[in-house]
C-alpha cells in the first residue's frame, strides 16, 4: 500500500481521527495543541507514517527496523498497548475512506496483520 | 499493577523508588495511594445506583489534570480481582468473581465517563 500509494506517507488524518473516535488517547498528548489538524498533530502523524513505511521496507525484520522505537516506547513513552489497536483501526478507516476499492478483504487482512505486528514490536520490551 | 504492568508506573514519577517489585511493595507512597484508591472503591459499593455522579469529579480530574488513560482503570480492576482471588481462595467462587468483574467494570466506566 505504501509502495502503490506513496502519498499515504503524508496521511496524518489517522491521528486526528483517533483523538476524535477514542478521546482517551489524548491523555498521552497533554503537551500538544489538539485542535483538529493542528501542526503538531500533522507532524506527529507524519512521523508515525514514516515509521510504518520503515517497517514495510523491512517487513521480514520489523523488530530490527523499529528497535529504537521499541526502546523508546518501553522506557519513556509507555503507551498502554490497547492504544496501538485503536491507532491501527483508525489507520484502516482512513485507508477505507481514501482507497475503498484497494481495500479488498485480503488487503484488509494483510494490513491489519501488519499493523498488529507493529504494535506487538513496539510493546515487546514493556516487560 | 505497578509490577505486573510496569508501564503504569509512568504516572508515578514522584513516588520515588519503583525499581523492583521489592521496592514497589515497600514504597510508602504506593501503599498510601493504594489505600486511597481502595477507599474509593468502598464509596462505589455504597453508591451503586449512582456511580456516574459519585465519580463525576474524579473522572474530570483523571482526564483533565492527571491525563490517565482509562485503560489503566481496567488494568487495576483486573489486578484487584486477582488479589481478592488469592486472598479468599476457595471462597472466591465464580459467582463472586463475576460480581467483582461487574463492579470493577462499572467503576472503570464511571471513571472514564467524563473523558473528552
Amino acid at each position: 500500500m505504501f509502495v502503490t500509494y506513496p502519498q499515504t506517507k503524508t496521511y496524518f488524518p489517522h491521528f486526528d481521527l483517533m483523538f476524535t473516535a477514542y478521546p482517551q488517547t489524548k491523555t498521552y498528548f497533554p503537551h500538544f495543541d489538539l485542535q483538529h489538524g493542528s501542526a503538531q498533530i500533522k507532524a506527529h502523524g507524519k512521523k508515525v507514517a514514516a515509521a510504518l513505511v520503515e517497517a514495510v521496507n523491512h517487513i521480514d525484520d520489523i523488530a530490527g527496523a523499529l528497535s529504537k522505537l521499541s526502546d523508546l516506547h518501553a522506557q519513556k513513552l509507555r503507551v498502554d498497548p490497547v492504544n496501538f489497536k485503536f491507532l491501527g483501526h483508525c489507520f484502516l478507516v482512513v485507508v477505507a475512506i481514501h482507497h475503498p476499492s484497494a481495500l479488498t478483504p485480503e488487503v484488509h487482512a494483510s494490513l491489519d496483520k501488519f499493523l498488529c505486528a507493529v504494535g506487538t514490536v513496539l510493546t515487546a520490551k514493556y516487560r | 499493577m505497578l509490577i505486573v504492568y510496569p508501564w503504569t508506573q509512568r504516572f508515578f514519577d514522584s513516588f520515588g523508588n519503583l525499581s523492583s517489585p521489592t521496592a514497589i511493595i515497600g514504597n510508602p507512597k504506593v501503599r498510601a495511594h493504594g489505600k486511597k484508591v481502595l477507599s474509593s472503591f468502598g464509596e462505589a459499593v455504597k453508591n451503586l445506583e449512582n456511580l456516574k455522579a459519585t465519580y463525576s469529579k474524579l473522572s474530570e480530574l483523571h482526564c483533565e489534570k492527571l491525563h490517565v488513560d482509562p485503560e489503566n482503570f481496567r488494568l487495576l480492576g483486573d489486578i484487584l480481582v486477582i488479589v481478592l482471588a488469592a486472598h479468599f481462595t476457595k471462597d472466591f467462587t465464580p459467582a463472586c468473581q463475576a460480581t467483582w468483574q461487574k463492579l470493577v467494570g462499572v467503576v472503570a466506566h464511571a471513571l472514564a465517563y467524563k473523558y473528552h
